[in-house]
């Protein structure tokens, strides 16, 4: 069934009013998914609730030290943000690694979020980052970890009628910087093999002082790797901290088998690419101490 | 089912239409509005022969919902040569048999020439990963990057000498 009505709220209450008004409906962000699903028959939204008209989610904005991205900023958007792109150049560099210039002109991160793949680009980042996200629905407002919004492939913990409507990042730590990495094939137009994240945080003498882990494709949804963090907090990065490290990351793995990867191989680069992120994070943040 | 209408600018023309609440930009340019030239490749936003510009950004219309074009403006490969003059692009796509088929062309026209209003000296490495999201299954791409890099060149020429 296609969908039998579409709706361009300019308030994020109207949307909150269609979207607790209706269970078939769905919010519409950028559409570079729900779009190709309705088309699939893969989702039958009753109703579409798009939120590009309301001015408030096209708004990347400082909160405190911090920043509120709106749920309906494109991805090409975050990279002509300059003090975005400085201070979470990981998150950044992640969301523009989606699709081609043609789905970033579209694609948000709110979206990538609330589509829930375990392989989503932008999410690993924002998890490493400690970024939040803001819930809208019919009982208020609620502010939760990016991490406990996918429940599961394609699933989130969002109740019925609420949508997210801004992501927030803290501003960064001093002497602290992220990065995420992704293992393809190839360098454009492909699906995260696997991915890590990292946000890592140094004092004046080089010993780490916070330190976040995230894995995407590597179980089924993105993963913060507490253990992983702690493994470098309070070390100088050295090698045995990094094995350590690597060593929580392949603990944490609980991939699947299929045509892009084998669990096995998943599980070895998970490691890898935890490590090049670290070591990533930790140049960027030296420049930053 | 109610229908939606859309007043929106079509290369330049306030153009109206009406659509289904599922009905793509793509549908109706190729079908309320006889504008054929923007093609339906995946329908799923990896092939890029879709590719027209929305209020100055490209993206793949058959991803972008009829309904969203309100009060927007669209441009698509209908309005880039003016009149029987080929834009340079276009020109530049004969010249270096950048195309067989056919059928990715104006994709890829819209998107190189998206690139080239922005940046006019781009790189070849900038070239193709600003055209990564539109697929030829024909040409191997060189041919295209060989255009795509001679009419940028031509146009910075033309711009000098304006």
């Amino acid at each position: 069934m296609p969908p039998t009505a579409y709706h361009a709220p300019e308030t994020i209450e109207q949307a909150v009013n269609l979207l607790s008004g209706d269970a078939s409906a769905r919010p519409l962000a950028g559409g570079t998914d729900l779009v190709v699903q309705i088309r699939s028959g893969r989702a039958a939204p009753g109703a579409i609730v798009d939120l590009k008209r309301i001015a408030k989610l096209r708004e990347i904005r400082r909160e405190g030290e911090g920043f509120a991205i709106g749920a309906a900023v494109p991805c090409t958007a975050l990279k002509d943000n300059a003090a975005l792109a400085a201070a979470w150049p990981g998150v950044v560099e992640a969301a523009n690694l989606i699709g081609s210039v043609q789905v970033r002109n579209r694609a948000t991160m709110a979206g990538n979020l609330c589509n829930a793949s375990p392989a989503a680009d932008s999410v690993p980042a924002l998890v490493a980052a400690g970024a939040t996200c803001i819930v809208v629905g019919p009982s208020g407002e609620r502010e939760v970890s990016v991490e406990q919004i996918p429940a599961g492939p394609g699933a989130t913990s969002l109740k019925s009628g609420e949508f997210v409507a801004e992501i927030r990042l803290p501003g960064p730590a001093k002497g602290g910087s992220d990065a995420y990495l992704r293992s393809i094939p190839r360098t454009e137009m492909d699906i995260a093999v696997v991915g890590a994240g990292a946000s890592i945080a140094l004092d004046g003498n080089g010993t780490c002082t916070a330190a976040r882990i995230s894995i995407g494709a590597a179980a089924p949804t993105v993963l913060l790797v507490e253990d992983a963090g702690k493994a470098l907090v309070g070390t100088k990065l050295d090698d045995a901290a990094i094995d350590k490290m690597m060593e929580a990351v392949r603990a944490a793995c609980n991939p699947i088998d299929d045509k892009r990867g084998t669990a096995e191989y998943r599980t070895a680069m998970a490691g890898i690419l935890a490590k090049r992120v670290v070591q990533i994070a930790c140049e960027r943040a030296g420049g930053n101490s | 089912m109610s229908k939606i209408h859309v007043t929106t600018t079509v290369n330049g023309d306030e153009r109206e239409f009406l659509c289904t609440p599922g009905q793509t930009l793509l549908d109706v340019l190729r079908g309320e509005l006889g504008m054929t030239g923007s093609k339906e490749g995946c329908g799923s936003g990896d092939c890029g022969a879709c590719t027209v510009v929305l209020d100055g950004e490209m993206v793949c219309s058959c991803l972008v919902l009829a309904g969203e074009a309100q009060g927007r403006s669209v441009s698509t490969i209908e309005g880039v040569a003016e009149g029987s003059q080929l834009h340079p692009i276009q020109q530049k796509f004969l010249e270096h048999a950048a195309l067989q088929c056919g059928f990715c062309t104006p994709g890829f026209i819209v998107a190189a020439k998206s690139l080239l209003d922005r940046n006019p000296d781009p790189t070849e490495t900038e070239v193709r990963y600003w055209l990564a999201g539109n697929l030829c299954r024909c040409t191997g791409y060189d041919k295209i990057i060989k255009a795509v890099m001679d009419a940028a060149a031509e146009l910075r020429q033309e711009r000098t000498a304006a």
